[in-house]
C-alpha cells in the first residue's frame, strides 16, 4: 500500500478540527472554533462547546476535503480523538467519525488526545526521534510523557496536581483584565514588560520534589499574582499590567524547562518535544531551546498552529497507526474523557 | 423543507433513527413497509450503540449503505448529549452517501404511534417524556396524532392532566399524569413511516433543545486574600 491517506476528528474541547493526512504530509487542517462564544464566561463552557460542534461538523469536514482536494471515497481510515476531554464534546467528534466510517466501510481508529499532540510534530519535523520526552502543555492538560513508540507506549511521568498552565495564563489574564484565552494576550503584554516580580515557581522545593519531581502546579502561582495585585490596589499604586505578566510568564515558563530538562536529564533522553496551546508561548520557546541547547539537548516545537487543537493531529496519529498495521477499534467505541495516556487506541 | 411526495412511490429505502431518550432506536423503512428494527437495551450509551445498532438493522433488512435513499432522524426535545448523536450520525451520514435526510419531532413519534398503532387512543391526547431536572417535554395531540400545542418544556405540576399521557413522562410524575398510555419510547419505525408516508411535519436535522445552556457569565475575579 502507498502511503495512508487518513482523516482525522478532534472535537474534545472548543474547537472542531478536521484534518487529512497522507504519510507524514499534510494535505488539510481545517478548524472551526467556538472560542468567540465563550470568551464572555471567561471559560470554555461544555455545554456551548457541544452544541457548537454538531453545527461545525458537517462544513469542516467538506472544507477539509476541498483543500485537500481528496474524495471521501480516496480516505483510507479515519482517526477521532476518543479522550481525553470534555465528554460531550468527544462525543459528537466520535459519533461524526463512525458515520464516516460506516458510511465509507473503512476502519476507525479512535485515538489518545495526548499522543496526537506528540504525532503531529511528525507532520512538520518528519520521524520522532525514539524515546523522546514530551511536554504537553494547553489550557486541558500538563503532562511530561516519555514516549518509546507513539502508536504503543506513552508512559506518564508528571501532570499537573491541580490548574493546567493554560488555565492558569486564562486566570492570570482575567484577573490583569485581558481577554480569553488569555495565553496570546500575556505573551504579547509579557513583550513589553520586564521581569520585576519573583512569583513562586510550584512544586520545585526540595522537599516537593521528592514526590512531585516532574509534577507541576499553578494555583499557587495564580494565587500569588491575585495576591500581590490586590495589595497594590489596596495602596491605590499603579500596576504595571506588562510587568506583572512578564513575571507570570518567566515564572510558569522556568518552572515547565526546568522540569522537562530535569526528565530529559534523568532518563538519558536528549530530545524533548513540547505540544498543547501553552507551546505557542515565544518565551517558553526560545527559554527552552536556549536551556536545552547548553545541556545538550535538542528542542522541537511544531509550528503554533500545530500547537492547538487541530484535526491534521489526529490524522497524523492515525496514519502512523495504520501505516504500523494496528488494530481499528470497534465500532461500539466510547468517547472516555479520561482516557488514560498509557492508553494510544482505544 | 420539502418532501419528496410518497417516498415509497420512488421505491425509497429509508434509515431511521432516534436517539432523543435514554435508549436508541433504529429501523428500515423500504418504501412500503418497516423491514427491520431494533432497541438498544442499555440506557445512556447512545454514542456507542447506534452505529453498531445502524449495522445490524442494515443487515437484518437485507441491504447495504447504498442502497440507502434517504434518512429519518428524530429531532428532540431530549437531553442534548443523546440527541446530538444522533442529529451528528444522520447528517454525517447523509454527507457521506449524498442522501437527503429529514427531521421529526420524537414527541410527534410517540404520538402518531398512539394515534394510529395496534390500540389507538381516539381521543385528543398529551405526549411527554423526560427532561430531567423534574421537568418534562411536553406536546399535544388529536385523535390522528396531528400536534395541537407545543413542544415545551414545563414542570409536570405546572401541566397535570387526568386526560390519557403517553411517553415516559407519565411514568416518572403519575400524580401530574395519572392516565399513562402506550407506548413509553418513540420507535423508529414509526420514525420512518411518519417520513415515508408524510404523517408528520418535516424538519430541517436541527436539535429541538428548547432550554439555552447553562452558563454564567463570572463576576469580578474572587478576592484571595
Ligand atoms: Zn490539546
Amino acid at each position: 500500500m502507498s502511503e495512508p491517506l487518513v482523516l482525522g476528528i478532534e472535537t474534545s474541547c472548543d474547537e472542531t478540527g478536521v484534518g487529512i493526512v497522507r504519510g507524514h504530509t499534510m494535505l488539510a487542517d481545517a478548524v472551526a472554533s467556538s472560542v468567540e462564544e465563550h470568551s464572555r464566561f471567561g471559560g470554555v463552557v461544555p455545554e456551548v462547546a457541544s452544541r457548537a460542534h454538531l453545527e461545525a461538523m458537517v462544513p469542516t469536514i467538506e472544507r477539509a476535503c476541498e483543500t485537500a482536494g481528496v474524495r471521501l471515497y480516496d480516505v483510507d481510515a479515519i482517526a477521532v480523538t476518543s479522550g481525553p476531554g470534555l465528554a460531550g464534546a468527544l462525543l459528537v467528534g466520535v459519533a461524526a467519525a463512525k458515520a464516516l466510517a460506516l458510511g465509507l466501510g473503512k476502519p476507525i481508529y479512535g485515538i489518545n488526545h495526548l499522543a496526537a499532540h506528540v504525532a503531529v510534530d511528525q507532520l512538520e519535523h518528519g520521524p520522532l526521534p525514539a524515546p523522546c520526552m514530551a511536554l504537553l502543555v494547553s489550557g486541558g492538560h500538563s503532562s511530561l510523557l516519555r514516549v518509546e513508540d507513539v502508536t504503543t507506549g506513552v508512559t506518564p511521568l508528571g501532570a499537573t496536581i491541580d490548574d493546567a498552565a493554560g488555565e492558569a495564563f486564562d486566570k492570570v489574564a482575567r484577573l490583569l483584565g485581558l481577554p480569553f484565552p488569555g495565553g496570546p494576550h500575556i505573551d504579547r503584554m509579557a513583550r513589553e514588560g520586564q521581569v520585576t516580580i519573583d512569583f513562586p515557581r510550584g512544586l520545585t522545593s526540595r522537599r516537593d520534589l521528592e514526590r512531585h519531581r516532574f509534577d507541576f502546579s499553578f494555583s499557587g502561582l495564580k494565587t500569588a499574582v491575585a495576591r500581590w495585585v490586590e495589595a497594590r490596589q489596596r495602596d491605590g499604586a499603579t500596576i504595571d499590567v506588562a510587568d506583572v505578566a512578564a513575571s507570570f510568564q518567566e515564572a510558569v515558563c522556568d518552572v515547565l524547562v526546568r522540569k522537562a530538562i530535569d526528565a530529559a536529564t534523568d532518563q538519558g533522553i536528549e530530545d524533548i518535544l513540547i505540544g498543547g496551546g501553552v507551546a505557542a508561548n515565544s518565551r517558553l520557546r526560545v527559554m527552552a531551546t536556549e536551556r536545552a541547547e547548553a545541556r545538550g539537548i535538542r528542542v522541537r516545537v511544531p509550528r503554533p498552529g500545530l500547537c492547538t487543537d487541530n484535526g491534521a493531529m489526529v490524522a497524523a496519529l492515525g496514519s502512523e497507526l495504520v501505516a504500523r498495521g494496528r488494530t481499528p477499534s470497534a465500532l461500539d467505541l466510547p468517547a472516555d474523557s479520561s482516557q488514560p495516556v498509557t492508553q494510544v487506541v482505544a | 423543507m420539502l418532501c419528496p411526495r410518497g417516498l415509497s412511490n420512488l421505491g425509497g429505502v429509508l434509515l431511521a433513527f432516534d436517539t432523543a431518550t435514554p435508549y436508541v432506536t433504529v429501523a428500515v423503512h423500504d418504501g412500503e413497509i418497516v423491514v427491520a428494527e431494533r432497541r438498544s437495551d442499555q440506557r445512556m450509551r447512545h454514542g456507542e450503540q447506534l452505529a453498531p445498532l445502524i449495522e445490524a438493522v442494515l443487515a437484518d433488512a437485507g441491504i447495504v449503505r447504498q442502497d440507502l435513499t434517504a434518512i429519518a432522524v428524530g429531532i428532540g426535545p431530549g437531553p442534548f448529549t443523546g440527541l446530538r448523536v444522533g442529529l451528528v450520525t444522520a447528517r454525517t451520514l447523509a454527507f457521506v452517501l449524498e442522501l437527503p435526510v429529514y427531521g421529526v419531532c420524537s414527541l410527534d413519534v410517540v404520538a402518531l404511534e398512539a394515534a394510529l398503532g395496534d390500540r389507538p387512543l381516539n381521543v385528543d391526547f398529551t405526549v411527554t417524556t423526560d427532561a430531567r431536572r423534574k421537568e418534562v417535554y411536553l406536546a399535544t395531540y388529536d385523535d390522528r396524532g396531528r400536534r395541537l400545542d407545543g413542544p415545551d418544556v414545563v414542570r409536570p405540576e405546572d401541566a397535570a392532566t387526568d386526560g390519557p399521557v403517553a411517553g415516559e413522562g407519565a411514568r416518572l410524575y403519575p400524580e401530574a399524569f395519572p392516565d399513562p398510555r402506550e407506548p413509553v419510547l418513540p420507535s423508529a419505525g414509526w420514525l420512518a413511516r411518519a417520513v415515508a408516508e408524510e404523517l408528520a411535519e418535516l424538519h430541517d436535522p436541527e436539535p429541538l433543545y428548547l432550554r439555552r445552556p447553562d452558563a454564567v457569565a463570572p463576576g469580578a475575579p474572587k478576592r484571595v486574600s
